[in-house]
């Protein structure tokens, strides 16, 4: 089980969200939407330093469940979330560290896009072929 | 010989396409009129499409030149009458004085056919029927496969001028064509001179400074004159943008008009950048334009090149492209990689490298030295091992993972191999003891890098965190690294435990090769000796080995039938041998008897504390029927893991080690889940044999009764 998720900055709805595979989907869309709760604690609680990634682990959330759900904030607000398998002890945490710098450098990338509008969802092509990598990697 | 004028016609129903595309952007053009028609068409697109090329202007030619257009290399004889059209529009051309004719080298051939569409006066037909033929032929012939630079710049010049140049503009068209024609063999994509020129011409409209930048926002303005939707406008971005800069340098700019001329034109958008597209240089002067364009074209097929030649932003174009092609075609399985504008078809060629074979191989992420020097700390570690038998079946042959990204897929193809090749051999056999002595051994394989991944984290984050395929070499070299004792201990199985009877058996020689199916399992404790070699059996002997005696003895009846295999199974257990083999991926000779000391050592590299816990739930699982030994091999497996993680921590000072022994824990557990399942599989076939028999075996009971 793998997904990745990028909330937006202000109305906290997701812009892009994807996961793999894509049975009980809703229920992984719910735990991102709980998550961001422990996000926003997060954010208020760190004050300054807002860019530093986050983790927030299975036992958070659901503690009965195996599955482990990071997160990671930008500057500007942009969270991004990933549910990941307990199972899948592959991961490591510096792997989840790489994984958010791929995506925050590939939402960069879109925003550079003059044609995209913040708060827009996100169909970018590259932004789904990184997603689909990162996917093949961990999965 | 009339054949031959096709070609220009291509170019003539194409640019009035483009005109009409061109009068949407360019309201504040130098020369609106000029550019009216001006848009090169892209080369080889009109091979490609038929329907779209018509355009109201040009309904006479249209016809013919689609028919041309479908191929226009291939017959030029098509419809030679329209060829006197062709050279109706040069003509025009010159005796026209069209306000065109001021415009750079493009804009004036392209003009006359603009004007052509309204209707065409046939006066100089004569005299271009006259010339054109035979100048045309000639040019067509010459230039089929080169683009004759010089002969469009003679072009240009000779378009301005009145007929006496028809010949050369003929010619010089001829060489257009051909040239684009030819192009569009290779490149559909490339800009054409006249395009680029146009090109150029807009950019500058936007940005007089051809070396600076057109920042986003007046970039979107200007291409969303264009009429296409936002979000092909924003994919035509994310192509065209290379430095991802949000802004567009001249080449930026040009490619991204291409685009946009593309699909406007009906193309579709190709998933990457096409090589010709990608911007390598920075267009200087409009002068030196067609040459510099050719050159351009000439090693656009270098993406390589890109990176130095292109100077502004080229520093993240240097990192992002190298990356790009390196994991594209290494690593990443299916990234863009995969073809993209199937549509076109010219495309195939110039897209960027597809790598499927690469996707199936290499699991692993992008780095690179990380799993090497996973590999080599493996290899030390196996040296160091006072194992009979190479540490770990993956490090056993270092030299057979020729790249890191190959190990974790090598291991992993080896094991699907051996597993595939479990199953066929042991198809006859079908033995539940053997299978579960397999799984178990599998596990006990895995379990060595399994159990560090159960652990709780004991390492401090690993330097190479990618090496999340490469663990099972790690695993193996950490493992060498503990201590001998436990090792000994690992190898001590069949004598340490009681339970296990078989003292050949327990060895382990097997390296732990997690699916080795055939080998794997059994041996039947009867005649341990007698089981044959089974060569993909690695450590999974070991488990076998004490599986099979387990189950032997409970289920000697069940085994009979298996016991064929089982006795086959036994020989490979013995193997030390196997262990490398394991690296191999597969055939690990059991030779029971033999190495149960070796063998013991031998598989412990890859686990050995969590042998002996193995060990002891394999007690357990032999005690139970076959269809719960599987079960309960994942149960052994897993508490094996949970005991592996104390022997991790205490070599945890090589945090790399560890680290590696993670991944490579982790790999072998993969490999152990899919041997588990493919056993589970030979556990419901034999399972289904077993029924099979037991009613046979009912059915003789009445008569037995009788």
């Amino acid at each position: 089980l793998f997904l990745v998720s990028v909330i937006c900055p202000s109305q906290n709805y997701p812009l892009y969200i994807r996961s793999v595979p894509t049975e009980n989907e809703l229920k992984f869309h719910y735990t991102v939407h709980t998550s961001l709760d422990v996000v926003d604690e997060k954010i208020s609680a760190m004050g300054k330093a807002l860019v530093d990634q986050r983790e927030l682990y299975l036992g958070l959330l659901y503690p009965t469940e195996d599955y482990k759900v990071y997160g990671y904030v930008t500057n500007s607000k942009v969270k991004f979330v990933m549910v990941v398998d307990s199972s899948n002890t592959a991961l490591r945490d510096n792997e989840i560290r790489s994984m958010f710098r791929k995506l925050h450098n590939s939402y960069t990338d879109i925003m550079c896009n003059p044609f995209y509008n913040p708060g827009d969802r996100i169909h970018s092509r590259a932004f789904d072929n990184m997603v689909n990598s990162m996917m093949m990697q961990v999965c | 010989t009339v054949k031959d004028l096709p070609l220009p016609r291509f170019v003539v129903s194409k640019n009035e396409q483009e005109s009409r595309h061109t009068a949407l952007y360019s309201s504040d053009a130098d020369n609106p009129a000029s550019y009216s028609g001006v848009i090169p068409p892209p080369p080889g697109r009109i091979q490609v499409k038929k329907g779209s090329v018509s355009l109201d202007a040009v309904q006479q030619r249209t016809s013919t030149d689609q028919q041309e257009s479908t191929s226009p290399v291939v017959s030029p004889q098509q419809s030679p009458p329209t060829s006197p059209h062709a050279w109706r529009k040069h003509n025009r051309h010159p005796s026209g004085g069209n306000n065109e004719r001021p415009l750079a080298g493009p804009g004036p051939f392209w003009a006359p056919f603009s004007e052509a569409q309204p209707g065409s006066s046939t006066s100089s037909d004569p005299i271009w029927s006259g010339h054109s033929p035979p100048p045309h032929q000639e040019n067509w012939v010459s230039f089929a496969d080169t683009p004759p630079t010089s002969a469009l710049l003679a072009m240009h010049p000779a378009s301005v001028q009145d007929q006496t140049t028809v010949r050369t503009v003929a010619s010089a068209t001829t060489a257009n064509e051909i040239r684009r024609q030819s192009s569009s063999y290779d490149d559909p994509w490339k800009i054409t001179d006249e395009q680029r020129q146009y090109y150029v011409n807009q950019f500058k409209t936007i940005q007089p400074d051809l070396n600076g930048f057109i920042p986003g926002s007046a970039a979107k303005e200007f291409f969303t004159k264009s009429k296409l939707p936002i979000l092909e406008l924003s994919h035509i971005w994310e192509l065209s943008d290379f430095d991802k800069d949000g802004a567009l340098t001249l080449d930026e700019f040009c490619a991204a008009f291409h685009l946009v001329v593309a699909r406007k034109n009906g193309y579709d958008l190709p998933e990457k950048l096409p090589e010709s597209l990608m911007p390598k240089l920075i267009d200087l002067e409009d002068s030196t334009e067609v040459g510099e364009q050719t050159g351009e074209v000439g090693y656009s097929s270098s993406p390589a090149e890109a990176p130095p030649s292109k100077s502004p932003s080229m520093p993240s174009l240097n990192q992002t492209w190298p990356e790009l092609n390196q994991s594209s075609e290494q690593w990443e399985t299916f990234s863009e990689r995969s073809s993209s504008s199937q549509t076109l078809t010219q495309f195939d060629s110039n897209i960027a490298p597809a790598d499927p074979d690469t996707a199936i191989v290499h699991p692993v992420p992008i780095r690179m030295t990380p799993s090497k020097i996973h590999m080599q700390e493996m290899e030390l570690k196996r040296t160091g091992s006072d194992h009979a038998n190479p540490t770990s079946p993956l490090l056993v042959k270092p030299p057979d993972l020729p790249e890191e990204n190959k190990i974790s897929s090598s291991v992993k193809f080896t094991a699907g191999n051996t597993v595939t090749d479990g199953y066929s051999s042991s198809d006859s056999y079908a033995s539940d003891p053997e299978q579960i002595g397999s799984t178990v051994t599998r596990q006990r394989s895995h379990s060595g890098t399994s159990p560090d991944n159960t652990a709780p984290p004991p390492p401090p984050p690993r330097p190479h965190a990618s090496h999340s395929r490469s663990s099972s070499l790690d695993l193996n070299r950490s493992f060498s690294v503990t201590p001998g004792p436990q090792q000994g201990g690992v190898v001590a199985y069949p004598p340490a435990v009681p339970p296990r009877p078989q003292p050949s058996q327990g060895a382990g020689p097997h390296v732990h090769r997690p699916v080795d199916a055939e080998g794997l399992i059994a041996h039947t404790s009867t005649s341990p000796q007698q089981i044959p070699e089974q060569p993909n059996f690695a450590d999974f002997s070991q488990f076998e080995a004490f599986a099979v005696s387990g189950v032997n003895k409970e289920e000697e009846d069940e085994i009979e039938t298996h016991s064929e295999v089982l006795q086959v199974e036994k020989p490979s257990d013995s193997a030390s041998s196997l262990r490398v083999a394991k690296a191999d991926g597969r055939v690990e000779d059991k030779a029971p008897a033999n190495v149960p000391t070796s063998a013991g050592k031998g598989t412990t590299p890859l686990a050995p504390p969590p042998k002996p816990i193995r060990r002891r739930l394999k007690s357990e699982d032999e005690l139970r029927p076959e269809a719960e030994e599987h079960t309960q091999k994942t149960g052994v497996i897993a508490a094996v893991l949970a005991s592996q993680p104390s022997i991790p921590r205490s070599v945890g000072k090589d945090k790399k080690a560890i680290q590696a022994s993670i991944r490579r824990n982790k790999e072998t557990n993969t490999v152990l889940a899919r041997l588990n399942s493919e056993l589970q599989q030979q556990l419901k076939d034999v399972l289904e044999e077993r029924i099979s028999l037991e009613v046979q075996l009912e059915q003789l009971r009445p008569f037995s009764h009788l």
